[in-house]
């Protein structure tokens, strides 16, 4: 692997996403009933993610160090841009239209948000001070306040989630951890009536699928028949009667993992949940072994945000969550979350890759 | 930060986070457990539950298509509905041998080489799992036929559904547009959760512009079915709501007229109410029938269409752009009179003109002149020589803010997708996308509707009515009323709102001077146009127009019979009548016509009589269309 060391490559890891990748090709390829264009769309946009993720991988440490606050502050910017544009139109509004290319801000962020933290951290001592971790907090709130109004609450969350993980592997105390749970508890009924009605609404839909029937309460609901029916083997590929037949409409995205767990099985489940776990905990050694707190606390809390997609995605098509819009990481067709997941991928490559020379 | 600090508190910093790494470590793979075993929970423990839900009894939500509203004419003859046909439609997945399966439905239901040439196209672009259409219109013996067999074909299925159906073809074709299969692309910009169900969309015309409307909305039913497919009972229904029904302003009977008047040439006809901008007529010829693209047409009659010299896809009295020629002459006399120019002050015209300084011979029409005319003379007998001068005395500025206010140049709101704004040429718009200058021969040109100025059909009639409606410019609008079918409520399109004031003041004295010269084009002893205005029973109000093709050389003479049939002129003519109280404004153009006087003219006296007979006589109606038809 010596080329791969010489791009800041990482061969495990790497040879983990690729297999990832190329078992959602496969799905996909099922999913989308056996349309090869649909195939030959998402395997073109893995091929730029990976070229994206060995660009990533050359930027050294301490540059993303520095300019991750630039980073930060031109998420903000553009989220905003979103949102007075948006206000201009109507209805949802995500997508920064740039002409050539149509570009989502909030996915900016879920770089963005860990990297600020990161680095905020890294400029006193880590446990972090009180001040410190609620100045990270602010940090935190502010994009994703900006993505919760879009409206994305999905995105939203995992803003949030990701700059808590990094305050958590930074070691931040217990009590703080309680006086926070506190202060969201005493909060949340305010912030409920705070609330339009429509937007209560549509949280009220995500944990009551049958408000909402013709949407993801039938989903859910078809899902658990699909996964359910297909005992340890599975039907095998192309098979999946469920899937093919009955009237799930993101089977190729959100819900994919229907599809997949219809055709493999139990068998091919506990695969999955291997390979995904084999990247994270790679990932986790990764920061373990790396060197400088901020190294740690980026590739740290970026492996265990990957993971908490998996969960989320799996845990509501499996249903023991509400139906969030979260894609599966690597699996789900779509481009704009594969090419973050890739540039992420890639950070955590070059950090470690280049751990020597970061002081 | 200094390095060495950074470096002193490095080994404690990093035994914190690894500690935390352990920790999330652990997490993961406890919840990792949770979500294994949930699944061992689904795929194991219940497995049976689930398998018994997915192979007898599954509950399947249904979408419920909306019925597409209807559009009808003003006077509530229907131009598009919907008629309940018999279809075969084929589940790729469940059929084993596809050109088997063809072969043997062929021999009970009658399949055009078309039919299966757009459903193998089909086969390829969509999922296989979906249904896709094999035949439509499946006549009741056929039906019958292959209701008896149907238990043979797995994945072939026989459903009463819905089409879109065109009575009067090609006669309305290019006003309705004409709904098509929901397209990749139509997907990719659609919202899915409002086409649930839907299998069509609106592609052009008013059938696109109003989509929004005619629509309606998807309900859904849940039903319980066995492992067949079979209906066992429904849960819970919620009715779809049917898309409105569009009154159109258009009458079907003057539509027609038009077109027969139009006869086998190339060419439109748009008919307005001047005083509310409603389009009565809205013809172009050679049409085609819409019906054709309902089901999706099949690749060669489609490159048939398509490879037509006569282009019968395309709307002209939208989208074909024209040299107005000498139509424009009013508004170029409204302009040399606001210039202060009197219009009793004669011109000598020898047939020709030229620019001072230059030896550029600009011929008349009439080659042996017209002697000495005045402005109302120059509009009644079109001569080019008075309009020469006129443009050279005016400039193209002048000449073009004019224009602009008579609606040249940009879109006039009508109520079809995207319409094209025609081209007002200015100094300005010269030098910014040809890097040249203006020269003053363009001036000369542009006066008698030459030269870069391009109009729509629609634009020209547009004109003609702000004319008659002495100088206020409207909208002209297809969509007069829309109800709901099922609660009757009906909502008129506001049409007083839609006017636009005129973006120049407009003399009122100056615009009866040019009306009454523009009588005189139909009425007067000279009137280029009087043959077709002869022994009218209503006055009215015109100007001929004949645009070249092609450019002749300087000493070159222009002969009709040996010029190829498609560099011939163009034909036009605007009109309105009656003269006093105009009820109807018209612009005719005749593709490769030849003379506007004797092509153009007589297809607007044709629309008018029926127009007014067909009003004033209703009872006399079939010995008016002796006289005229």
């Amino acid at each position: 692997m010596f080329s791969g060391r010489r791009l800041h490559l990482d061969g495990p890891l790497l040879i983990g996403l690729l297999v990832l990748s190329a078992l959602g090709l496969v799905v996909i390829f099922s999913a989308s009933g056996e349309n090869w264009s649909v195939m030959a769309r998402q395997g073109l946009r893995l091929g730029i993610s990976l070229v994206v993720m060995v660009a990533v991988a050359q930027v050294s440490p301490e540059n993303l160090r520095r300019f991750s606050p630039h980073l930060f502050a031109v998420g903000v910017i553009l989220l905003v841009a979103v949102l007075v544009m948006g206000a201009a139109g109507k209805g949802v509004q995500r997508w920064l239209d740039l002409g050539l290319v149509r570009f989502q801000p909030s996915e900016l962020m879920k770089l963005g948000v860990p990297m600020v933290v990161a680095w905020l951290l890294t400029r006193s001592q880590v446990p972090p001070r009180f001040a410190i971790v609620l100045l990270a907090l602010a940090l935190t709130l502010i994009p994703a306040s900006l993505v919760v109004v879009q409206p994305d609450l999905g995105t939203a969350i995992m803003l949030v989630v990701s700059g808590l993980f990094v305050l958590f592997l930074a070691g931040i105390r217990w009590q703080h951890v309680l006086m926070m749970l506190a202060a969201v508890t005493a909060v949340a009924p305010y912030l409920w009536f705070r609330l339009q009605e429509y937007q209560r609404q549509r949280i009220l839909t995500l944990f009551d699928p049958w408000a909402d029937p013709m949407g993801s309460g039938y989903q859910a609901i078809q899902s658990q028949i699909a996964i359910g029916s297909a005992g340890i083997s599975g039907k095998g590929w192309l098979a999946g009667s469920q899937s093919h037949l009955e009237f799930i409409p993101e089977r190729s995205t959100d819900f994919i993992f229907a599809v997949f767990a219809e055709e493999f099985g139990l068998i091919g489940v506990l695969m999955l949940l291997l390979l995904y776990l084999f990247v994270v905990g790679r990932c986790l050694v990764m920061a373990y072994h790396t060197r400088g707190t901020f190294s740690r606390l980026l590739i740290g809390s970026l492996a265990l945000t990957f993971f908490f997609y998996v969960f989320v995605n799996l845990g509501m098509v499996s249903g023991i969550l509400p139906i969030v819009g979260v894609p599966l990481p690597l699996i789900s067709y779509g481009g704009t979350s594969m090419l973050t997941l890739m540039a992420a991928f890639g950070i955590i490559m070059g950090l470690h890759a280049r751990r020597r020379l970061m002081a | 930060m200094a390095a060495t600090q950074s470096f002193n508190r490095q080994p404690m910093e990093a035994s914190v986070i690894r500690s935390r790494l352990r920790l999330a470590g652990l997490l993961a793979l406890a919840l990792s457990a949770l979500l294994l075993s949930r699944l061992y929970v689904l795929q194991v423990s219940d497995y049976s539950r689930y398998q018994t839900l997915s192979l007898e009894n599954h509950i399947r939500l249904q979408a419920l298509p909306p019925v597409r509203g209807l559009i009808l004419d003003r006077n509530g003859v229907v131009l598009a509905r919907n008629t309940a046909v018999y279809t075969l439609q084929v589940i790729p997945e469940k059929v084993g041998d596809m050109d088997l399966l063809l072969h043997e439905v062929g021999k009970l239901v009658d399949l055009q080489e078309d039919d299966i040439a757009v459903f193998k196209k089909n086969l390829r672009r969509r999922p296989s799992f979906e249904k896709h259409l094999l035949k439509s219109k499946l006549d009741d013996v056929e039906a019958a036929r292959f209701a008896v067999n149907e238990y043979r074909f797995s994945g072939v299925t026989l459903e009463a559904m819905l089409h879109r159906d065109y009575p009067l073809a090609d006669l309305t074709g290019h006003v309705l547009g004409y709904v098509g299969r929901i397209s990749e692309q139509d997907e990719a910009r659609l919202d899915s959760a409002a086409y649930q169900g839907v299998s069509h969309t609106g592609k052009l015309g008013i059938e696109s512009y109003y989509e929004s409307l005619l629509l309606g909305r998807s309900g859904f039913e849940q039903v319980e079915i066995d492992a067949h497919g079979r209906t066992l009972r429904t849960i819970n229904r919620e009715s779809a709501i049917p898309g409105q029904n569009l009154y159109l302003s258009l009458d079907v009977g003057l539509q027609r007229i038009a077109r027969e008047a139009l006869g086998n040439r190339r060419g439109a006809v748009v008919a307005m109410d001047p005083g509310s901008g409603e389009i009565l007529a809205m013809v172009s010829a050679p049409a085609y029938d819409p019906n054709l693209f309902v089901d999706g047409i099949s690749r060669e009659t489609y490159q048939a269409l398509i490879q037509l010299a006569d282009k019968p896809l395309l709307n002209r009295a939208l989208y074909g752009r024209y040299s107005p020629g000498s139509t424009i002459k009013p508004i170029m006399a409204l302009a040399t009179m606001d210039a202060g120019v009197n219009p009793q002050e004669r011109v000598f015209c020898p047939g020709w003109f030229m620019l001072p300084d230059s030896t550029r011979k600009y011929r008349c029409w009439k080659r042996t002149g017209h002697g000495s005319v005045n402005l109302h003379d120059a509009i009644e007998q079109s001569c080019d020589t008075y309009f020469y001068q006129t443009g050279a005395r005016l400039g193209i500025d002048k000449m073009a803010s004019y224009l602009f206010s008579f609606g040249f140049g940009k879109q006039s709101g009508v109520d079809l997708p995207s319409e094209p704004s025609g081209l007002v040429p200015t100094a300005e718009w010269k030098r910014a996308t040809r890097q040249e200058p203006w020269y003053p021969g363009e001036d000369v040109i542009t006066a008698i509707g030459q030269g870069f100025l391009l109009t729509t059909p629609l634009q020209l009639a547009r004109a003609s009515a702000m004319l008659a409606s002495r100088g206020r410019l409207v909208k002209p609008t297809l969509l007069r009323r829309q109800e709901n079918p099922l609660t009757g409520q009906a909502q008129e399109t506001q049409v007083d709102a839609l006017s636009e004031a005129p973006a120049l003041a407009i003399n009122e004295k100056d615009i009866e001077w040019v009306i009454r010269s523009m009588t005189a084009v139909m009425h007067g002893r000279r009137g280029t146009a009087r043959a077709s205005g002869r022994r009218s029973a209503y006055r009215m109000a015109g100007k001929t127009g004949t645009a070249q093709v092609v450019s002749i050389a300087q000493d070159g003479e222009y002969d009709a019979k040996s010029l190829r049939e498609t560099l011939r002129d163009h034909a036009l003519f605007i009109a309105f009548a009656p003269v006093d109280h105009p009820k109807i404004a018209i612009a005719v153009v005749v593709e490769n016509g030849g003379s506007g006087a004797a092509v153009a003219a007589p297809i607007a006296r044709k629309v008018m009589d029926y127009f007014f007979l067909k009003r004033l006589h209703r009872a006399a109606l079939t010995g008016a269309f002796g006289v005229f038809g």
